[in-house]
């Protein structure tokens, strides 16, 4: 279900780290929690974010979240194709990224969790949701 | 999201049916209701398209009835109540001496001297001790019972309501008329059948037992698969009503909004003698008014949501009571209270969605009409 390639916060983005920088995006989990995403409001390229920041805000037809950075560093671009394609978020949540960053901490990537302790908490917080 | 339910909320006679159906549930009004089932937007669209269905059980009903029942109603509701004839609805408002709401309300008229009142969820009791004091204050003979619990109440919605439902009973629904009733059975199931809603779609609201309230719910979705009927929850219930600017109580007013500021003028029956609250809507409606309901559209890529500020400089100026991106017309729109000279089709509005300002356009209402002939 969770793609091991990506790290994640217990806040339900993830982060894939590559050569063309981090991308962010949110979880599987995140979007059907949220429901019907129809708004996400990022960062300007270029900004500075710190890990565990608010970095921009995703709206569902309910509902409003902030999206924070799993990473520190530089907004190196933005997914434009989510402002008339917000529906993607939910569709496929681990193919659309939002952001790329360029990290600025090494090491920061350690404190995040991986696919297994991720998948673990998912199942404890929908125990409690249910 | 991470909330455990509180174990004193109140259940429908279809909860399980929900849970077992997989819906996402949420505390609404005190009760335990479900907010979608498998989409906010799908269920919204399927309304506009097709038809949905809707558990508004938790909605509740108190029952006016003797000699003095007619009386007792057009001294506490605001509509004039001896325009409804026996077999009719209408839309109407408790109301407090300041003109303000208790409640907003549907009216039915079951016969001569027995009314049936459908309350908001939330405000049951409220509204029960309100009519049962005045009613025990004005003496004459008018009994009030809270009946809640003696209803399940479903709402099917949509352009092919009709076609669907006429399946299930013998009824003639072609005959009944926009704010109008009839008794008879459906799915073999005692009922009284409304053509009444919240969405802006046509469609039905029908009172049954709540004993039988899951075997009405299977039958009028299996009848309704072939047309693309789905279950739906409160979300799209909130987004439909708000496209057919239909205000909510308790998030657009309250009891500290004037009929005539929520732009409801047209609930109050001008004509009748005297009710609670007339003396200040008289004065409001010869001063006018200093703030008002306005609808408004987004202009700039934001959605304000209830609570939001409406901003003038660095003043705010009002509130915005209602927001949200519609799916049909895919929009951000909303209501928001704001003064008089700001409640005008094309005026700017300017409002602090969570630290950013975005511009606002107040629109003509509703933000959605049906076609013709649906």
């Amino acid at each position: 279900m969770y793609p091991t390639d990506l790290r994640y916060t217990r806040e339900h983005e993830w982060v894939r780290i590559g050569a063309d920088g981090a991308a962010v995006g949110i979880t599987d989990f995140a979007q059907s929690q949220l429901g019907d995403v129809v708004f996400v409001e990022l960062p300007d390229v270029g900004r500075e974010v710190k890990q565990g920041e608010v970095f921009g805000t995703i709206e569902s037809v309910k509902a409003v979240s902030e999206l924070f950075s799993p990473l520190s560093g530089q907004v190196i671009a933005i997914n434009d194709g989510l402002s008339t394609h917000p529906e993607k978020v939910n569709d496929k949540p681990h193919e659309t990224w939002m952001i790329r960053l360029r990290p600025s901490a090494a090491g920061e990537a350690d404190a995040l969790l991986d696919a297994a302790a991720y998948e673990a908490l998912v199942k404890q917080q929908e125990g409690r949701s249910s | 999201m991470t909330s455990s339910l509180p174990t004193a909320l109140k259940k429908t006679p279809l909860n399980a049916k929900h849970r077992s159906h997989g819906a996402r549930m949420v505390e609404f009004g005190g009760w335990d209701m479900p907010v979608s089932y498998v989409g906010i937007v799908e269920e919204h669209l399927a309304v506009r398209r097709a038809a949905g269905l809707f558990d508004v059980s938790h909605m509740g009903e108190i029952e006016v009835a003797g000699r003095d029942a007619l009386a007792t109603l057009q001294w506490l509701t605001c509509n004039d109540v001896s325009k409804v004839a026996v077999g009719q609805a209408q839309y109407s408002a408790l109301t407090t001496d300041r003109g303000t709401f208790i409640d907003d309300l549907l009216v039915y008229r079951l016969h001569d001297d027995h009314f049936l009142l459908v309350v908001n969820a939330g405000n049951i009791m409220k509204d029960f001790e309100w009519i049962a004091s005045r009613a025990r204050a004005r003496g004459g003979d008018a009994a009030v019972v809270n009946s809640s619990s003696r209803y399940a109440l479903l709402a099917l919605q949509g352009p092919r309501s009709q076609e669907i439902l006429q399946t299930l009973t013998g009824i003639d629904l072609a005959a009944i008329a926009y704010y109008h009733f009839a008794v008879g059975e459906v799915a073999g199931i005692r009922a009284t059948v409304s053509r009444t809603g919240y969405t802006g779609e046509d469609g039905f609201e029908i009172f049954i037992p709540p004993a039988l309230a899951a075997r009405a719910w299977d039958a009028i979705l299996a009848a309704g698969r072939d047309a693309g009927a789905c279950p739906c929850g409160l979300g799209a219930r909130d987004t439909l009503r708000l496209e057919a600017a239909m205000r909510l109580c308790g998030s657009d007013m309250d009891e500290d909004t004037s009929v005539l500021e929520a732009g409801l003028g047209w609930i109050v029956g001008w004509k009748k003698d005297n009710f609670v609250g007339a003396e200040r809507l008289r004065e409001q409606k010869a001063s006018g008014l200093t703030r008002k309901l306005a609808a408004f559209e987004m202009k700039d890529r934001a959605i304000a949501r209830h609570g939001h500020a409406v901003m003038n400089g660095a003043t705010q100026i009002g509130m915005v009571t209602s927001g949200t991106q519609t799916p049909f017309l895919k929009k951000a729109i909303g209501f928001a209270m704001v003064p008089a000279e700001f409640a005008v089709v094309g005026s700017a509005l300017d409002i602090d969605v969570r630290g950013r300002r975005a511009s606002a356009e107040v629109v003509a209402e509703p933000f959605y009409k049906r076609p013709k002939g649906n």
